[in-house]
């Protein structure tokens, strides 16, 4: 299973290990964690809160990680992404993908993440002293995904 | 006859319109007479004014996925299909 959404918190050291485990053909292994900030738009954050659209979710990050094995010489992708309740310094995404080399393994975790973060049903609700805000998507991710 | 050909779906409402409708969804059986797209339904809604019209204003970004697959406005709508709708993507 290369795709998971959960509440729990999870080990990236477990699931790298996991994902190359007895894999001889890998020669890379590049990953990204996302992580939750105590400050976004000027205002601090006390608490995030992680929605998403059970079923649709899972789908649209599969397709990513197959569209990802299309463009890119890579041998797999996990995904790892939680909802519910956070706070500042927990995880929220895993990416990891090995490859040969690292140039296809780098590219291919930024292509995941880029398309994660504008087609991904997950919606971010903060917690700040002013009360609770839905964070509003960038335009500067639309044109990260817009790059490949 | 007209029963046969009557489009009932099932709407979701996500994470801030959810709050803004103080709905998870309904079903929802579009106009007889209507073209029975995405377009169709998103008036059906504005029409209801209040949130729903602010909400779905012409020019607010707003996305629509059926049965789990991002949707275009003039896409048709079968009885039966679940319709998403909801605010720009944040996760990652």
């Amino acid at each position: 299973m290369s795709v998971r959404v959960q509440t729990a918190d999870f080990d990236a050291g477990a699931e790298i290990a996991r994902l190359r485990a007895g894999d001889a053909r890998v020669g890379a292994v590049a990953a990204f964690i996302g992580t939750v900030r105590d400050v976004n738009d000027d205002a601090a954050v006390a608490r995030l809160t992680l929605e998403h659209y059970p079923g649709m979710t899972e789908k649209s990050l599969e397709a990513i990680v197959a569209e990802a094995k299309e463009r890119f010489d890579i041998y797999d992708v996990l995904v790892v992404h939680r909802v519910g309740e956070l706070r500042p310094t927990d995880q929220i995404v895993l990416v990891a993908v090995t490859s040969a080399h690292r140039g296809e393994a780098f590219d291919a975790c930024r292509f995941v993440m880029d398309y994660l973060k504008t087609r991904a049903p997950f919606w971010k609700k903060e917690r700040t002293p002013e009360g609770e805000r839905w964070v509003e998507a960038r335009a500067s991710d639309d044109e990260a995904a817009a790059r490949w | 006859m007209r029963d046969s050909t009557a489009v009932t779906v099932r709407v979701v409402y996500l994470a801030r319109l959810r709050e803004a409708f103080a709905s998870a969804g309904e079903p929802l059986r579009l106009p007889d007479g209507s073209d029975s797209t995405v377009a169709a339904l998103l008036d059906t809604l504005r029409a209801r004014g209040g949130s729903f019209a602010s909400e779905l204003a012409p020019g607010r970004a707003v996305r629509v996925a059926v049965n789990h697959e991002m949707a275009r406005p003039s896409d048709s709508l079968r009885d039966g299909d679940e319709v998403a709708i909801f605010p720009p993507v944040t996760g990652g």
